[in-house]
């Protein structure tokens, strides 16, 4: 079915359609528009989700905790300093094994203080034991929130879903969906292996663990990560047979051929495709590779992708101060050669990266020039 | 109405085996409180000495479905396995009736966990919430909290604790909740009445209990009961209910003890009995009757 809607409206129709037993949120821009189009749904009664309108995110994230652990399916969504208040929790989560998804509508972290987006919100997360994909429109974030919830099923591992804030939460698409009946059958019914509400097997869960047990669980969910992506690609290709859309770990642009290429991702995705295209049509052999699972990061996808890449700059939306940017520092890890591999921050705080910088990028490669590390910036 | 019969039957909750400090406060408060909820029943427990005494893996001591999530988010923790419970029962996949119960001590309660708290009073969630109150962060090592008593020795206040403490009780009456009690472990009967009356309310309700600490306190191992009950005693705890908007008054001596003989049983205080620290004593004294008399007027506003 076709239908207009925004990245945050795509992220709130994926949920209705999953109808979870518990959704929490706490109010914060840019992604309060999601709850607000949820609380429609609860109020028309599309979903018979408890909603649960928190005094904090960290309260909403730990209810979630307190759900998730009584065999509800458990969804929520945040965005910035949200995010940074959850972050205590996304350990317990992931440590607990509990498979919740959230939708992060991508803000800069505070200060100085500034609601507009870059990635430095779910990037400081990396190392949280969540799954992390990342979307570059209000398709992908639909797309990606079913298959995310499937997926962090699958592997009893939590998961995120990334779109940038106002450039995708706000902007109106024109994009497919499942219908209602597709959806919930895709998705099926979660059966979780412990729950609190079963009195004939009763656990303490969130045990005190010391020096004896705590490294061999953290271990198990280091290995489960490695299995992560298998799974993805299992989950991708049922979804690709509903809904016709192919998604990978990774996405080539025209990158078969390429001499140049920008790695990035998220919104600014878009833009990218557009000037390759452009320089496609002058010949010059331009391509991207959008990544869309940061968390667990497809090393071997990117090497391979890469591997007749002439120069490759990678661009990042957020920092990683005083050490190499997330993205970039991932990349450089990918390669054989990583000679080949500049970083570039830009958009910080929301500032905009427009055509004619992505092409001074291309241009440069393509004249052996160095790329300056910060794009648009005095 | 449960009888001493019934507390003495019933089926041993939290069980034998946990590594609390001898003469630790409580078990009993657990033990006592679970004991009265009679239906199925899920805690949430708070970081804090009583987590890390009873679920240190691969051993439990709770016979009941259990969760800690983290130090100052039990209350939340609760709102979410609550409401998965109402989603699921009405779906018909969850059965049986259940009773849900929080447990946090008086640092995860009057202090880092006092949000989550309010939250959940407001939001009118259908819990009870249990604060063992040792007055101070005892699991760390005894430093400070909001409910340690003016001259109170911490590790953080050497000199003894400058302030009054926090009135948690007046607090979370304040969120226009049904029930909220205090109690003291040595009058178990009392608790287990005001843990009973708590798991029957509708919405949330509070139970404030005083949980002695040998190693906090500095008092003797065999004297803990005995410490509580001068606590009341001497007006420094007063147990008293509000129910239903109104206050009641659990106990009420024509003369009260004076409160030297509470303090002189732990060493926390040993420097308040000194002829230099009367002023400090004195305060105190006054603090406490004030406050005495202010709660005694709220009981005969019937």
């Amino acid at each position: 079915m076709k239908i207009e809607l925004t990245g945050a409206q795509a992220a709130s129709y994926a949920m209705m359609q999953i109808n979870p037993d518990v959704v929490s949120a706490f109010p914060i821009t840019p992604q309060t528009d999601i709850m607000k189009e949820y609380a429609l749904y609860v109020r028309d009664k599309k979903v018979d989700t408890e909603f649960l309108l928190m005094e904090s995110e960290h309260s909403a994230l730990s209810a979630l905790v307190g759900a998730s652990s009584s065999g509800a399916r458990a969804m929520t969504t945040t965005s910035s300093a949200g995010l940074a208040y959850m972050f205590e929790i996304l350990g317990v989560a992931s440590g607990h094994r509990l498979p919740i998804v959230m939708n992060i509508v991508n803000r800069a972290l505070s200060g100085p203080i500034n609601i507009h987006c870059d990635h430095s919100d779910s990037m400081a997360c990396r190392d949280s034991g969540w799954i992390q994909l990342y979307c570059e429109n209000s398709q992908e974030v639909y797309d990606q929130t079913l298959i995310a919830l499937r997926l962090a099923e699958s592997v009893s591992i939590p998961a995120m879903v990334m779109q940038d804030g106002f450039i995708c939460s706000h902007c109106f698409q024109n994009m497919e969906v499942l219908a209602d009946k597709e959806a919930k059958k895709f998705i099926g019914e979660y059966k979780p292996k412990y729950s609190l509400l079963d009195f004939k097997k009763c656990v303490t869960a969130g045990p005190l663990q010391l020096t004896d047990y705590y490294f061999e669980t953290k271990k198990q969910l280091s290995l489960e990560m490695n299995n992560v992506l298998d799974s993805y690609n299992k989950i991708a290709k049922e979804y690709e047979l509903l809904s016709k859309r192919k998604y990978a770990p990774v996405e080539d642009y025209k990158l078969k051929d390429a001499d140049y290429v920008i790695v990035a991702l998220n919104s600014v995705c878009g833009l990218i495709k557009d000037c390759v295209d452009e320089l496609r049509d002058k010949k010059i052999k331009a391509g991207l590779l959008k990544i869309r699972a940061f968390r667990p990061f497809p090393y071997e996808l990117v090497s391979k992708a890469l591997k007749n890449a002439k120069r490759i700059v990678v661009l990042d939306r957020s920092e990683s101060l005083g050490a190499n940017a997330p993205l970039f520092s991932e990349i450089k890890n990918s390669v054989n050669n990583d000679e080949l591999v500049e970083g570039c921050v830009y958009g910080l705080g929301g500032r905009d990266i427009f055509k004619e910088h992505v092409m001074e990028l291309f241009s440069n490669m393509a004249k052996g020039k160095k790329v300056s590390r910060f794009i648009n910036s005095r | 109405m449960m009888t001493i019969k019934d507390l003495v039957n019933s089926k041993e909750l939290f069980v034998s085996g946990h590594r609390s400090c001898a003469g630790c406060g409580f078990p009993l408060i657990v033990r006592t409180v679970l004991a009265a909820a009679k239906k199925q029943v899920v805690a949430s427990v708070a970081t804090g000495c009583l987590e890390v005494t009873s679920t240190i893996y691969p051993y439990t001591n709770w016979n009941i479905p259990l969760i800690h999530s983290a130090f100052e988010n039990s209350a939340a923790t609760m709102t979410g396995i609550v409401h998965a419970y109402n989603s699921l029962k009405r779906k018909g996949k969850v059965k049986d009736d259940a009773k849900f119960v929080v447990f946090g001590g008086d640092g995860g309660t009057y202090d880092i966990g006092l949000q989550a708290l309010s939250g959940a009073l407001e939001r009118k969630e259908d819990f009870v919430y249990v604060c063992y109150d040792n007055e101070a962060y005892m699991n760390t090592g005894i430093q400070r909290s909001g409910a340690t008593p003016k001259g109170a020795y911490t590790t953080t206040t050497p000199a003894g604790k400058l302030e009054f403490r926090k009135d948690l009780a007046k607090i979370v009456i304040a969120h226009d909740i049904n029930y909220v009690a205090t109690a003291s472990p040595h009058n178990f009967m009392d608790l287990a009445l005001k843990a009973e009356k708590a798991f029957n309310t509708k919405g949330p309700s509070v139970l404030i209990v005083l949980s002695p600490c040998p190693l906090g306190w500095g008092s003797k191992t065999e004297e803990s009961i005995k410490i509580a009950k001068l606590a009341v005693e001497t007006n420094f705890w007063p147990i008293y209910e509000y129910e239903n908007k109104k206050y009641t008054l659990n106990f009420d001596s024509e003369k009260r003890k004076p409160v030297e003989e509470f303090l002189a049983t732990q060493g926390r205080f040993k420097h308040l009995l000194t002829p230099e620290n009367k002023t400090v004593l004195d305060e105190i004294q006054k603090n406490i009757d004030e406050r005495f008399l202010e709660l005694k007027k709220l009981c005969q506003n019937k």
